[in-house]
């Protein structure tokens, strides 16, 4: 199977080397599959081999596989057709076919996924194949994506499929619930009780199969999937997929065909889509059409046949797949070289193809027969123990506990079924081959030997399988024989003796040849009795009333306003955890009003703020507010002993309110007016409930701690093995490393997407020192000597109302201290409040104070680096300070102590986490650097421009993206 | 564990406020919204990690008198992680201002589309009633395959030139 899988994956290559011959060379592989089978026949045959590899122990699912005789069966059905259609495939598509690569290779290993499924054992195992198969399918069947019928069949095809698929599935774990194994092995050598459960299970597996293998009321997928090319349909609708389901049955059958619901499904079902796929076959005039409603009669019949379950009917059934396999095949080939060679598949214009391609005449004439059940031929020798079998059903039972009644119509209905079928047959053949009065002779090209021998192949040994009975009889009752002995034995022959079912035969033949020889009358009666309503039809209506179902849903709910969306979301919060909170009851909280006088105070003025916030109208004014909520949060911070989140929250706090500034001096000084009287109450009252809920929330999960905490390890550990005392900061850079690395990755996206934002093109974007400025024509730049440098070179370049002296100087005085506290943090935060946050933020905080002091200019002397690499490299250290030590056998984010010995100064203890936080350092002052050249400088230039478009200044370039 | 009302009633009404403030269309408001809500939610943590003690310094405090520290090292994230979600919404609403003259979230357009089907009982642009896999069945035997957007029409990909009558 995995040759399977990698010839499917080498495919292309080969496609590309040799064209369409490289099919030959990919026909190895199923070849490969068969030889291996033929030289295990003899375990096969006798016992079963079983191999096994554990996959997922946790959910019971191993690969085990097994090759018994019906998988042995199975494989060199599949891979012999296999072979043969992948070498057909070498005549049937040309060399410059679009598509030809991944059709040779979904097709290839579309082979080794099914041989997958008939050798697995453990029931996930295959059904991950069957599904795999449903997903090769669709690609095959929607081979050709321009084609709208060819797309709709696939989608069609995946969609009733996978449905079943579902279902099976659940039917599987259901059956693993009742009888605890997955193992089909087991299940066979136990067969489980009855019980509700269990009809339960073996429906849903039922629909799985039946959906497969296109049974009633599914089995509209089948004939749409006769879009894809002729080899690909006579792979996967004549011998392989469809026989999925007939597999999945038969192999289960011993188990579980004693069970309710397993004959009361499989039977009608059967029945029914035998009589119906005949029905429409002979109203068909495209023979791949016909061919394909022919094969949704057969399934049917075959469905019942191992349904049943009887041993008589599980020989004649499974020589029948065998018989089916051949002959469709066989026809589906022939199909393609009619259709190749002649043009056209239309039986009311081909005429006369007899004489040009005799030999393809003969052959589909032998495969025909085949299929009506005439001898000497394997379906001649099928059909004859399939009516022994049923005669013995109808005549007793057979130890199946069938009423009589039902056996009959079973029988009946297969007697009508196969008269069709042999209608069908000779409809088929006769309107390809035969001559048509009126009609000139078809123009033909001839067919080449090697596309013919396929055909040729597959029919003859139809023929001479027929003569192999008692070889057959011994091969395949190694599966029958799990069925109890039944009334007669049951044996495979050409000639059983004078019998009813012979008779049987007779009758079913004489009607299919009645029914040929009247075709336009009975051609009429169809007509008059045809209806519109078909399964596809239901189909269809199912999925528009989903489809509207969805749009109606959609449109009531999704009402496209954030505003909406957001009060839904804490509605919701509000009502279910709310609810809950308000039905248990136990409010039964300590509480206590403050710790410390001062909170209620801090309190009061923040909520005195927020309430102003709301209320304000100025833009400005809000932002202030909010600011102050935030310093009060951090005086909350330090009252309640966290130094080192009161210094971040301060510090976050000022640049918020920086960075606020800097964009609200663009945008209208007021919010826009907005009649919100009715809006403004609800919005109010959907407030109260989410903060009522909030502090009821809190109340009763904060009052009902009483386990000890997580961190009570926390400050030994941070000692231990973090090397610092300060243990906020050892648990972010170490304990909770990861967190960290994840929030500092969030930064760095953050940082991206505002500068992706401001700057639409990278020339704006670059960075502008002060001597780089162009000087006008005619002024020539007098050379500064050393020492009389101006620090802070940037205010030169802002006009003079635009600065203030009292901010340079204090600049001046200032950045360099700002710069060292900054270090300072970044070192000592690992004992002391501090940390590559702190540290990263008052860096930034320095870039402020000159950038405000000296405009863009000066925040491009300042650092005069692109804030992306900044960011850049900080994660990157961040990741090699995470993986480092790695090599040294610790384990991912470790730090290590390194005590030195440096000679004036003393010991230095060094922690390793120290390199990560110098990643996040930069990170920060990246992110910093990022938000005052996009927010600050970036706009700073947009502004700039716009005034120099309005002034009309000659030379100045054309503003982009959009600006008013 | 006891409550600290205060600390309770502070957080419960930043947050509500901040509510408030948030379920509006202009986008500057949505976001001043966010911040009160984002430091309400802080207290909350705040509420939760338990009574203040000593700062979490090993150097000059006990290990058994200071304050939870894992509340506050998650709390830090989260502080910053606001300061960059502030940033990244300013920017959208710099940029919405520039585009639109006003920095106020829209409507979705993909969902009004949706909701105009619903109206109008239309089904959605992925369904398409009119092809069928399969043609129906041939009434009278002279009809054209032509018209049947079916499969005869396509046929296979693989037509060997031959000109054949059917169209699609």
């Amino acid at each position: 199977m995995l040759i399977h899988l990698l010839a499917g994956a080498l495919a292309p290559a080969f496609v590309r080397l040799w064209g369409r011959r490289a099919f030959f060379a990919l026909a190895l592989a199923p070849a490969a599959a068969v030889v291996w089978a033929v030289a295990r026949s003899g375990e096969a045959l006798d016992g079963t081999r079983v191999e096994e590899l554990g996959w997922v122990p946790a959910l019971g699912m191993d690969l085990t596989f097994t090759l018994g005789p019906l998988q042995w069966l199975m494989t060199l059905v599949v891979a012999g057709i296999g072979v043969l259609v992948l070498a057909y495939c070498a005549w049937y598509f040309r060399d410059d076919e679009p598509g030809l690569a991944p059709l040779a290779g979904t097709l290839t290993a579309f082979a080794g996924v099914m041989l997958g499924l008939v050798w697995a054992d453990n029931l996930l195992v295959l059904y991950v194949f069957w599904e795999l198969t449903t997903v090769f399918s669709y690609l095959l069947i929607g081979h050709d994506p321009a084609k709208r019928a060819a797309r709709t069949a696939g989608m069609q095809a995946l969609i009733v499929t996978t449905f079943g698929g579902l279902a099976m599935l659940v039917g599987i774990i259901v059956l693993r619930v009742e009888t605890g194994t997955y193992s089909v092995l087991d299940l066979l050598a136990s067969p489980p009780d009855a019980s509700g459960a269990m009809t339960t299970a073996v429906v849903l597996i039922l629909l799985g199969a039946v959906t497969k293998s296109a049974l009633v009321p599914f089995h509209f997928w089948l004939p749409g999937a006769m879009a894809a090319p002729t080899p690909v349909s006579a792979y996967l609708h004549a011998a392989a997929m469809v026989k999925a389901g007939v597999f999945l049955i038969a192999l289960l059958a011993p188990a579980l065909s004693g069970l309710a619901g397993w004959r009361e499904v499989l039977l009608p079902l059967g029945i029914a889509t035998m009589l119906l796929g005949g029905w429409r076959a002979l109203r068909q005039y495209d023979i791949k059409l016909l061919l394909a409603y022919g094969t949704v009669s057969q399934l049917g019949f075959l469905i019942t046949l191992v349904g049943v379950g009887t041993r008589s009917a599980a020989l004649a059934g499974v020589a029948m797949l065998l018989a089916h396999a051949l002959f469709k095949a066989a026809l589906f080939l022939v199909v393609g070289i009619v259709d190749q060679h002649a043009g056209t598949r239309d039986i009311r214009k081909l005429s006369g193809l007899r004489r040009p391609m005799p030999v393809i005449a003969a052959v589909a004439a032998l495969a025909a027969l085949s299929m009506a059940g005439l001898p000497p031929l394997l379906g001649f020798v099928g059909k004859e123990s399939v009516y022994a079998a049923l005669l013995d059903v109808a005549m007793g039972g057979d130890g199946t506990g069938i009423a009589p009644v039902t056996a009959w119509f079973v029988l009946i209905g297969v007697v009508v079924g196969s008269g069709l079928t042999v209608a069908y047959a000779a409809r088929f053949w006769w309107g390809t081959f035969a001559t048509r009065p009126g009609v000139d002779p078809t123009p033909t090209r001839p067919v080449p030997p090697g596309m013919a021998a396929a055909p040729v192949l597959l029919a003859g040994l139809s023929v001479v399988l027929a003569f192999l009975g008692r070889p057959l009889t011994a091969a395949l009752s190694g599966y029958a024989d799990q069925f109890p002995p039944g009334a007669h034995e049951a044996y495979l022959a050409l000639w059983h003796g004078i019998e009813p079912a012979l008779a049987m035969s007779a009758i079913s033949l004489a009607l299919g040849a009645l029914l040929f020889r009247f075709r336009e009358g009975f051609a009429g009666v169809q007509a008059a009795m045809s209806t519109q309503a078909s399964a596809e039809r239901s189909y269809q209506a199912t999925v528009r009333g989903l489809d509207r179902l969805a749009v109606e849903v959609t449109g009531f709910t999704q009402r496209g306003s954030v505003g909406i969306y957001v009060a839904v979301i804490l509605l919701v919060v509000v009502a279910l955890p709310g609810s809950v909170l308000v039905a248990q009851g136990d409010w039964a909280t300590e509480t206590r009003l403050y710790d410390n006088p001062f909170q209620v105070a801090l309190g009061a003025l923040a909520i005195v703020a927020a309430l102003f916030t709301a209320r304000s109208r100025r833009r400005l004014r809000a932002v202030i507010l909010v600011g102050v909520t935030g310093y009060v949060t951090a005086g909350f911070f330090v009252l309640h002993g966290a130094p080192d989140l009161a210094l971040t929250q301060v510090l976050v706090e000022t640049v918020t309110v920086v960075v606020f500034v800097l964009v609200l001096r663009r945008l209208p000084e007021h919010f826009t007016d907005r009649p919100l009287a009715r809006n403004r109450y609800w919005r109010m009252a959907i407030a109260g409930a989410v903060a009522a809920a909030f502090a009821g929330f809190l109340l009763v999960a904060a009052g009902s701690r009483v386990a000890a905490p997580v961190s009570e390890g926390f400050p030994a550990a941070a000692i231990g093995f973090g090397g610092g005392y300060n243990v906020v900061n050892v648990t972010l850079v170490d304990i909770r490393a990861w967190d960290t690395f994840g929030e500092v990755s969030v930064l760095v996206v953050a940082a991206t997407g505002v500068a992706s934002l401001l700057f639409i093109d990278t020339r704006i974007a670059g960075i502008r020192r002060v001597h780089e400025i162009p000087y006008p024509a005619g002024v020539t730049k007098q050379p500064t000597r050393p020492g009389r440098r101006v620090w802070l070179p940037g205010p030169r370049t802002l006009t003079p109302d635009r600065r203030s002296i009292l901010f340079e100087v204090v600049t001046r005085l200032v950045f360099h201290t700002i710069m060292l506290l900054s270090l300072f943090l970044l070192f000592s935060g690992h004992n002391n409040p501090g940390g590559g946050f702190a540290a990263g933020l008052v860096a930034g905080t320095a870039l402020m104070v000159r950038y405000l002091a000296g405009g863009r200019y000066e925040l491009d002397e300042a650092a005069p680096v692109d804030a992306g690499v900044l960011l850049g490299v900080g994660l990157t250290i961040a990741a090699v300070a995470a993986i480092v030590p790695i090599p040294f056998g610790g384990a991912v984010m470790q730090s290590a102590i390194i005590e030195l010995a440096v000679p004036v100064i003393g010991t230095i203890k060094l922690v390793t986490a120290l390199l990560f936080d110098i990643g996040v350092f930069l990170i920060v002052f990246g992110l910093m650097l990022d938000l005052l050249r996009s927010l600050g400088a970036g706009i700073d230039r947009q502004v700039r421009r716009e005034e120099r478009a309005a002034d009309g200044v000659a030379g100045a370039r054309a503003p982009t993206g959009g600006i008013r | 564990m006891t409550v600290n009302l205060a600390l309770l009633l502070t957080a419960a009404g930043l947050v509500g406020v901040g509510t408030y403030v948030m379920l509006e269309r202009s986008l500057t408001r949505v976001l001043v919204g966010l911040v009160l809500l984002s430091n309400g939610v802080n207290l909350g943590f705040l509420v939760a990690s338990g009574s203040p003690g000593d700062p979490p310094l090993l150097y000059e405090y006990e290990d058994g008198s200071i304050a939870d520290p894992l509340p506050q090292a998650l709390v830090l994230t989260a502080i910053v992680i606001t300061l960059g979600t502030v940033a990244f919404v300013l920017a959208m609403a710099y940029r919405s201002w520039q585009l639109a003259g006003n920095d106020d979230v829209q409507d979705d357009v993909e969902d009004a589309a949706i909701r105009r089907l619903a109206a109008a009982d239309e089904a959605s642009e992925g369904f398409d009633l009119s092809i069928t896999a399969t043609p129906d069945d041939q009434d009278e035997p002279i009809e054209e395959e032509g018209e049947a957007a079916g499969v005869a029409a396509d046929g296979d990909s693989s037509d060997a030139g031959v000109p054949r009558e059917e169209d699609s």
